[in-house]
């Protein structure tokens, strides 16, 4: 059931762990930001290549025109808000310590921020796709 | 009514890996999950190890993950947890055998804090007199029992074990805000290391894992800002 390999117990017992709220929203602000540094390297990666061979770039194009992309793109802009917004409730939390109270109220505030902004995104999104 | 315990085991001495392990026992709903392991000790599995002290969630000895959260197993019920219970050691800390972990790389973050009173004034011939508003600044905090439910409940500590973790920013917290105590500048220079309190995420693990029901996130919140402007 356990491995030896401490990466493996990581990701395993902080997945396995019922920590609440608190937890939940520490492992999305992780992924959210690996997201964000990920996509980073790729759009680096982007420029880097319309500059080294234009050619090459768009002969790669295809990978932004896969269906798969589009919902990866969607995760990304959930992933940036919600990195966002996560991050200003925490340093909130950290410079008023006494709102440790209102943690459930303050998770609940940024899903709501989040969901306002990345709805009405994603949904212009799919109307755009399925008018073309 | 019946309980089924899944109980993580590990003898070093014959596999290096963990193993769950099943034991059905009768309990009443009202039995404690320490009691279940003692049962299971006693009538089916002599070998299972577990610490348990006072067995009235005062002494901390036996803080053990169970279904998924740190917990004492003294306070548990089952009335409250349903028949299936999941008992797993503490992470992030050696496990010496089944439920019982090494301690000692807790209980030495805890002395790096200077855990007691520092004064160096003469001293007085009557109580050092503390106001009752002084008093209730860092009330909370002491009551912590080191069990240690708070510092492996934190991912932050599970990643580093470098860090100092929740436990002994309690017990500097305990000092740092006695009106009476003269170390504050030492504790908040070891807890400025990149292994002290900045390596706090705000997860509020520690909060939801103390039996003490102590505010564990507020107390580090309040070092950090003390931290911050030098200014308790």
């Amino acid at each position: 059931m356990s491995s030896s390999n401490p990466v493996v117990t990581f990701v395993t017992k902080t997945l396995t762990y019922r920590g609440g709220k608190g937890h939940w929203s520490w492992i999305l602000h992780r992924l959210g930001g690996l997201g964000i540094a990920t996509f980073l390297v790729l759009h680096i990666f982007d420029i880097f290549l319309v500059g080294a061979s234009k050619s090459l770039f768009e002969s790669l194009l295809f990978i932004y025109h896969n269906p798969v992309f589009r919902p990866a793109l969607w995760a990304l802009t959930f992933g940036v808000f919600y990195h966002a917004f996560n991050g200003v409730r925490i340093i909130i939390q950290d410079f008023w310590p006494g709102l440790f109270r209102y943690q459930k109220q303050l998770v609940l505030a940024v899903w709501i921020i989040v969901a306002i902004l990345v709805i009405p995104l994603v949904g212009i999104d799919i109307s755009n796709m399925l008018s073309h | 009514m019946q309980v089924t315990l899944k109980v993580q085991r590990l003898n070093p001495e014959t596999n290096s890996i963990p193993y769950w392990q099943e034991y059905t026992i009768e309990a009443e709903p009202t039995d404690r999950v320490l009691d279940g392991l003692i049962k299971i000790k006693g009538e089916q599995d002599g070998t299972l190890t577990f610490r348990s002290s006072c067995a009235h969630g005062i002494c901390g000895s036996d803080a053990m993950r169970i279904n998924g959260q740190n917990r004492l197993a003294c306070k548990v019920l089952f009335k409250d947890i349903g028949s299936n219970v999941t008992v797993e050691p503490i992470t992030g800390l050696p496990v010496v055998k089944d439920l019982v972990v090494d301690m000692e790389p807790f209980m030495e973050h805890y002395r790096s804090v200077l855990p007691f009173f520092i004064n160096d004034d003469p001293i007085p011939t009557q109580e050092r007199l503390q106001s009752q508003a002084d008093r209730a600044r860092f009330d909370d905090t002491t009551k912590c029992i080191l069990c240690a439910c708070c510092t492996t409940s934190c991912p932050s500590f599970w990643a580093n074990g470098e860090y100092v973790g929740p436990a002994a920013i309690v017990q500097a917290h305990r000092f740092i805000f006695d009106s009476r105590d003269q170390g504050t500048d030492q504790r908040l220079d070891i807890l400025s290391d990149p292994e002290g309190v900045w390596r706090c995420r705000t997860i509020f693990n520690c909060t939801n894992a103390c039996p003490r029901e102590i505010e564990v996130t507020k107390a580090i919140g309040e070092v950090k800002k003390a931290m911050l402007y030098r200014k308790i």
